[in-house]
């Protein structure tokens, strides 16, 4: 029952990043046409840095990770982009060597972990057969190499917890025994989509902990996908806010959260109640976000926007550089955002 | 406030849920011990905000409050009236005054009855409280009241964003014009962008109506945005109560302290400043608690004494907050 502190931010990062997203485009067959699910995605991860992707349900955010991991299934479709990593266009690359890097060298921890983990074989079991088949151990050197991870994960009488099945594992047990599994290989870029939006608050710092200590030892980047401001605040370097399939404001942490240069981004940062203190009324964005079956042809954010001006019905802005450090914000008037002159 | 007669009253609420078989011969069947001995009070216009973890009891604690789960022992009062001992015409009355909005309103609205036909509900079951008449424009004031499209009422719930199903929940708790709403985690579900726009109905409502609310969420950030005062709960009782001010500037109750601290802040600033309490493991089961106090297996200061005597929830006179811990945290003084 430690006295922590919130982590301290990290250095800006230098050199290439380990995984670059491009252009992505994904869109879905649905019973109404053909219909653009992420638009122009590119995302930079670098080593042993978290970048956050924040969005609410429908910006796209879930279906960016998935493509990065290859699980783009039909009806949906990556049409157009790249992803960039170890050297490879994984968006090209044969099924053959999609396979050996997307879970070995790429690596995804889901929100549920009930349902991505297997009810008829034993955590342990399930662990040991990665290493096994993945790692070529023996069945011997698997199982202990499974209790390993689980102590490694903070999992406590990791030895007795891993002949225990996952519906005997509590819901932080159970995103523990994920977690463990997807450093089971080592990956270099670990992706987490909503890993504790199922978990209860306690729960949640204990998990958001041991990532960031994972991620200390390991140097792996990491993409964390999440609605969660605070979560963004206390956990990632850069950050990317989705709305409606497209990166609308992108910048370092701090400095999105001091300036915010996009209306959705200040929205919601003025939108959200605070633990340390009373405010008389909260701000609120109106109506509701789009879905991917409502398709406009200006700014996707101008019907709810509260600076929005005649251009922006009419024309896209484009996602484009406001401040260096790859500050980027997606707005007409991002300037007069920036400096709070609207 | 604390001079007027409370519009609820809970005293002593418990519910345990019985197993149907004893997993070993000859003992008596597990019972869930869901909600372990629970007293408040609200007043009118007044908001009680209930914060606590999953299983911690506070959805049956809502349930049994409107009606839907009946305790196993102590009583619900509303305006002196026990809740549960009145029946027929009288009961019926009560439940009128007390109503609920749960987290998901695609669930707990009827998928085939368009939004006018759920608002036109409460009327068909309280017959004798609006003509059929005026029940029409009944309707249309309560549409208007919550901000929804009056021209969309011959819409299914399916044809509505979360946001807006929330609103009709809340338009179906209102139909009967109630002192008191329960609301079951009514913005969990919504996304953030529109969780604003419910609290802020919520309290306008309140201003406009003279509502009461007892509040149950999760998000702390929420409850203390929205609750003059603020029950802490853990495996089924409470922890700490008082007004929101005190239990969240100076949490006695070293759970509500471990709680605080493990939620996220919005404010990068505030990184490699802010210490935090990392509270191991889970909470316990509710079906085998711990002896004493309930929190001591995940407390950093629990004693021996812990074990064997229970904390009772005692009041601090200067504060008026109460808290069940045999070793609180020091009152901050700010």
């Amino acid at each position: 029952m430690a006295e922590t502190m919130v982590a301290a931010p990290r250095q800006p990062a230098e050199g290439a990043p380990v995984l670059s997203v491009r252009d992505l485009s994904v869109e879905f067959d649905t019973r109404d046409g053909i219909r653009p699910v992420v638009q122009n995605v590119s995302l930079d991860v670098y080593a042993g840095r978290t970048l956050a992707v924040l969005g609410e349900s429908g910006s796209g955010k879930s279906v960016t990770a998935r493509s990065v991991m290859g699980l783009i299934d039909p009806p949906g479709r990556i049409t157009g982009g790249q992803v960039q990593f170890g050297g490879r266009d994984l968006v090209t690359v044969s099924a053959e060597e999609r396979r050996l890097v997307s879970g070995e060298q790429i690596a995804i921890v889901f929100q549920d972990a009930l349902s991505a983990l297997n009810p008829v074989f034993t955590v342990g079991e399930q662990i040991a057969e990665l290493l096994r088949t993945r790692r070529g151990l023996n069945r011997r050197a698997a199982a202990a190499g499974a209790v390993e991870l689980m102590a490694r994960v903070r999992i406590p009488a990791a030895k007795q917890r891993a002949k225990e099945y996952p519906h005997q594992f509590s819901g932080g047990m159970r995103q523990r025994a994920m977690i463990a599994m997807a450093l089971a290989l080592e990956p270099t870029v670990l992706i987490a989509d909503e890993p504790t939006t199922a978990l209860d608050v306690t729960v949640q710092a204990q998990i958001m902990d041991l990532l960031l200590d994972l991620q200390d030892e390991t140097g792996m980047g990491m993409i964390l996908i999440t609605h969660d401001l605070g979560v963004v605040a206390e956990t990632a370097d850069t950050l990317a806010v989705m709305y409606a399939g497209r990166i609308v404001e992108r910048g370092r942490v701090d400095d999105v959260f001091a300036r915010p240069a996009h209306p959705y981004t200040r929205g919601l940062l003025h939108s959200i109640p605070r633990l340390d203190r009373e405010d008389e009324a909260l701000w609120a964005i109106p109506g509701s976000p789009p879905t991917v079956l409502s398709r406009v042809a200006g700014c996707a954010f101008a019907n709810r926007c509260d600076v929005a001006i005649d251009l922006c019905t009419t024309s896209r802005p484009d996602l484009t550089q406001v401040l260096p450090a790859g500050r980027a914000s997606a707005c007409h008037r991002h300037e007069e955002v920036l400096h709070g002159r609207v | 406030m604390a001079a007027s007669e409370p519009v609820l009253s809970v005293e002593d609420l418990t519910r345990h849920f019985t197993g149907r078989r004893a997993v070993l011969p000859g003992r008596p069947a597990p019972a869930v011990r869901a909600v372990d001995g629970v007293s408040f009070q609200l007043h009118a216009g007044e908001t009680l905000g209930i914060v606590g973890e999953s299983g911690c009891g506070k959805s049956t604690l809502a349930r049994m409050i409107v009606g839907l789960e009946t305790p196993t022992s102590g009583v619900v009062r509303f305006r002196g009236t026990d809740v549960h001992a009145v029946r027929g015409r009288q009961a019926r009355e009560l439940r009128r005054r007390v109503q609920i909005v749960l987290q998901d309103p695609y669930t707990s609205l009827n998928p085939r009855r368009t939004v006018r036909e759920l608002l036109r509900q409460p009327f068909e079951i309280h017959r004798d409280l609006l003509p059929r008449k005026q029940q029409e424009a009944r309707i249309a004031e309560l549409v208007e009241l919550v901000g929804l499209d009056p021209d969309h009422l011959d819409r299914y719930p399916f044809q509505f964003s979360g946001g807006q199903r929330q609103r009709i929940g809340i338009a179906r708790a209102l139909a009967l014009s109630p002192d008191v709403i329960v609301c079951d985690e009514p913005v969990s579900a919504l996304d953030v962008s529109i969780q604003a726009q419910v609290v802020n109905l919520f309290q306008r409502l309140q201003r406009e109506l003279g509502l009461a609310y007892v509040f149950i969420a999760h998000d702390l950030s929420v409850v203390r945005h929205i609750s003059d005062r603020v029950g802490v709960m853990y495996l089924g009782k409470l922890a700490e109560l008082g007004s929101r001010r005190d239990v969240y500037d100076s949490p006695r109750h070293p759970y509500t302290s471990a709680l605080l601290s493990a939620v996220p802040m919005p404010d990068p600033q505030l990184r490699g400043r802010r210490s935090r309490r990392l509270l191991e493991g889970d909470p316990p089961s509710p079906v085998d608690p711990p002896s004493g106090c309930r929190f001591r297996t995940r407390c950093w200061k629990a004693t021996d004494e812990c074990a064997t005597v229970e904390p009772l929830l005692a009041g601090d006179d200067r504060h008026r907050q109460a808290f069940a811990c045999h070793h609180p945290m020091p009152a901050q003084t700010a």
